[in-house]
């Protein structure tokens, strides 16, 4: 069952059109990743998620419901990390982790306290004094304080070292367990990688690759290191073989996951001493998509 | 040592650079307005019976505490009409404008981190400060001369040379010691709202203390720095020693900024940072408590300046009464109410002034919920169960309260220090109600302020252009004789002057329709419109 769904989400700032047609689902349960570039519209969609900004076009429901005009009922079961955590500099923290969680509706003091601790933040100090990272852990604990059932984050890590990244994740994974929903943008593959079930790809404004890990590794290449007993020769007659480099008798290249069983059947002609085999990251995946144009036309070759 | 000022020149002139609009505006500004009053000056008042008549009006204590105490008044020339109406009024906003550009390149630029990026190159410990200090001196030595020379080209018989020159060196020399107090204070505290609260409120106390203190104690007059450039008697004595002691004042006020900026850590302020609660208390727990407690210190702050600004125009109604009582030209002049006492009519024009003044604190209310989504903190709160009229609604009744309260307060002031002094006092009743009138007045401005957060948002602060003008208009409006339209287009004119005038119900009635209307279209606008930041 999707928890939120857009349609042909359209939003244009004047003449510039920062999204166009976005198509995104979240199903109950799991954890959505959301990448792109800096620019790409990550932002935007979460905030005309948010019902602070009005879509020009194009529907986006969360439960069921209009995200603009339901916004306030909507809010009562979904908490917000945004990537840049501004707050009030005269309150602490500990005031506004409270204030955020009852604006949102819910009050757990055991599970603040135990979040702070976590966080290792201190929440008597004002917030004119945090680092960009403090903030966002103020953010963060009151969102895992609150008692949603969607969470939203917008790069909630990119201030935080990597002990706090990985305290995280842990949280991300224990919501996630309890059957709530995540939507998830962000930049560090790496835990998209670890936390996501599935994931959309946006670009100046579009929706280019959704659907699971899975399914989108076997859109993609394999990485191949061979090495063989006689030099390897016609490599260039199979289809879906890319970037090969090394040379004679060790060589690496890429292949089309749906061209690999000729391409081994090609290789294994040369006696092969050596093979290993390597999924695409969701770096070579992301890379591949923003590249520029140009790249990603050669990949569909 | 000589290291501490490296690179202030380089940082000199991109101090230029970035306020190259700015810097020539405000000095521009200053030039046009003075020349333009002291020509309107010698249009309309162009006998010495005018003159004169003008300066018996001006014995008033009610006016010695607003302008300052007249000098020259038996040959109240257009130059002695200038210095004394005038240069009080251009030093405070001369002084306003040297604190908001001192903060600006001192502790706004601490607080934002900018000074960081600075001092990580090779640039001295006081660079930023001298080289802020060194262009703020050069630009009211402009100002001085450029305000100077413009008076004497007018060509008018009182103002020679040496008077327009020290009337723009006094304007300067204020200028100058604003400056270096803001730039004290910009080392104590750690934030640039802190900066400009404390300098205001100096700049407060020093005209309210030159207020008291002409009016009952000259001794008074001369613990403020307004009250000594007031010495210098332009036009009439030409006294330069004030001005030159006010700049010499500024000098050691700026030595003692440096040594304190010297002696602290960057971003750290010298008042004590103390730590705060770990728990919101049950009050601050929702969109109104949030904006009631954003605002506290604000609130309270204006409540006493308010308070106070009662209490000193109350102060002087005493002396306001036995001067009505011994005058008996301003009798004549005033008499044509009966039953209505002259002090009561006077306490009419205080009013007007001060439900302007009241209508401050209640605009900034209304225009922090932008101030708050400029800086990107509402969507904390539109991304929870908050609904964009709860916000603008909770705003508004905010400012609604502190309207009432300001007002209250005002007229309380007024009332329990004039009843203090007077033979035949004023009653209470009455003078809240002189006060309340005004409410209608201030909420239309409540309203146009909601109107323009709905549908410009990111230029609504356009509403203190309005009330600068209703202020200009009705506070020169006569003095200027301008046309009775400009003074049509301000919401304060048509509020009846009690007791003076009646209530007239059908101008409350239009004014209070018209607040709703802008009231409703501005909430309808805000509920459908993007949140930026």
């Amino acid at each position: 069952m999707s928890l939120l769904k857009t349609v042909d989400l359209t939003k244009k700032f004047g003449s510039f059109t920062a999204l166009d047609r976005v198509n995104i689902e979240v199903h109950e349960g799991e954890v959505f990743g959301f990448i792109g570039p800096n620019g790409a519209g990550k932002s935007t969609t979460i905030r005309i998620l948010l019902g602070i900004l009005k879509a020009t076009s194009g529907e986006a429901t969360i439960f069921g419901k209009d995200v603009w005009k339901d916004a306030v009922s909507i809010h009562k079961r979904i908490a917000y990390v945004p990537g840049d955590v501004n707050l009030w500099p005269n309150l602490t923290g500990g005031e506004v982790i409270d204030l955020f969680v009852k604006l949102q509706g819910t009050n757990n003091r055991k599970l603040r306290e135990e979040l702070i601790e976590q966080f290792k933040l201190d929440p008597s100090k004002k917030c004119r004094t945090y680092s960009k990272g403090n903030r966002q852990k103020v953010a963060l604990v009151a969102a895992f304080a609150s008692n949603a059932d969607l969470y939203i984050f917008d790069e909630p890590t990119s201030g935080l070292d990597p002990l706090m990244e990985r305290i995280f994740q842990e949280n991300v994974l224990k919501v996630k367990n309890s059957g709530k929903s995540v939507l998830l943008s962000s930049h560090i593959l790496s835990e998209v990688e670890k936390l996501c079930d599935r994931i959309g790809i946006i670009r100046d404004g579009q929706i280019i690759e959704t659907g699971s890990l899975t399914q989108l590794r076997h859109l993609t290449r394999t990485n191949l290191q061979v090495e063989t007993k006689t030099p390897i020769t016609g490599l260039e007659k199979v289809s879906g073989i890319h970037n090969i480099a090394g040379k004679d008798l060790s060589i690496s290249l890429q292949v089309d996951t749906e061209q690999l069983d000729s391409v081994i059947k090609h290789i294994s002609d040369f006696g092969i001493s050596k093979l290993e085999s390597a999924p695409p990251t969701l770096e070579d995946l992301f890379m591949r998509h923003y590249e520029g144009t140009e790249k990603s036309s050669i990949g569909t070759n | 040592m000589t290291q501490s000022f490296e690179n202030c020149g380089t940082l000199m002139r991109f101090l230029i650079r970035r306020d190259r609009i700015r810097i020539p505006i405000w000095i521009a500004s200053f030039i046009l307005i003075t020349f333009l009053v002291a020509e309107a000056f010698h249009r309309l008042y162009t006998t010495e019976i005018e003159r004169q008549g003008m300066a018996e009006t001006m014995k008033n204590p009610a006016m010695i505490a607003m302008v300052g105490p007249g000098y020259g008044l038996d040959n109240y020339t257009i130059g002695a009409m200038m210095a004394h109406q005038m240069l009080l009024f251009t030093a405070i906003v001369v002084a306003i404008m040297s604190i908001l550009l001192v903060t600006r390149h001192t502790r706004s630029d601490e607080e934002a981190g900018r000074i960081e990026l600075i001092r990580s190159m090779p640039t001295g410990r006081l660079a930023n400060l001298s080289a802020t200090m060194t262009i703020l001196i050069i630009v009211h030595f402009l100002l001085a001369i450029g305000i100077g020379f413009s008076l004497y080209a007018l060509g008018i018989e009182s103002m020679d040379l040496e008077g327009s020159l020290l009337y723009g060196a006094a304007l300067g020399g204020i200028g100058i010691f604003f400056s270096a107090l803001t730039a004290v204070f910009a080392q104590l505290s750690e934030n640039a709202r802190g900066t400009i609260g404390l300098s205001i409120a100096a700049l407060l106390l020093f005209y309210l203390v030159r207020a008291v203190g002409d009016v009952s104690n000259e001794v008074l007059s001369w613990v403020s720095p307004l009250g000594w450039i007031l010495h210098s008697k332009v036009f009439v004595e030409n006294n330069w020693w004030p001005v030159l002691g006010t700049i010499g004042i500024s000098l050691l006020l700026l030595f003692f900024a440096f040594y304190l900026h010297a002696k602290r850590d960057l971003e750290a302020g010298l008042l004590p940072a103390r730590p705060g609660k770990k728990f919101a208390s049950r009050f601050l727990q929702s969109p109104t408590g949030l904006f009631l407690r954003l605002q506290r210190t604000a609130i309270i702050s204006w409540a006493i300046g308010l308070f106070i600004l009662g209490v000193s125009y109350g102060s002087i109604f005493g002396d306001l009464e036995s001067f009505f009582n011994d005058n008996e030209m301003m009798q004549q002049l005033l008499a044509a109410n009966e039953g209505v006492s002259l002090t009561e009519q006077f306490m009419t024009l205080l009013m007007k002034i001060m439900a302007m003044v009241s209508s401050i604190p209640p605009l900034m209310i209304m225009l922090k919920i932008v101030s708050e989504e400029r800086k990107n903190r509402i969507e904390h709160l539109f991304s929870r169960a908050v609904s964009r009229n709860t916000l603008l609604g909770s705003s508004l009744i905010i400012a609604i309260l502190v309207s009432i309260m300001m007002l209250s307060l005002t007229g309380f002031g007024l009332w329990a220090a004039a009843s203090t002094v007077m033979e035949d006092p004023i009653s209470l009743m009455p003078t809240l109600k002189a006060a309340f009138v005004y409410l209608p007045a201030i909420w239309l401005m409540i309203s146009l302020t909601v109107l323009f957060i709905g549908f410009i948002p990111k230029r609504s602060s356009v509403i203190w252009f309005y009330l600068s003008y209703s202020f200009v208009v009705i506070y020169l409006g006569a003095l200027l004789q301008l046309p009775d339209w400009l003074g049509n287009l301000s919401p304060y004119h048509y509020i009846p002057e009690i007791p003076v005038e009646e209530i007239n119900l059908t101008e409350m009635a239009v004014l209070l329709f018209i607040t709703v209307s802008l009231s409703i279209i501005g909430f309808i606008r805000y509920n459908r419109r993007d949140i930026f930041g």
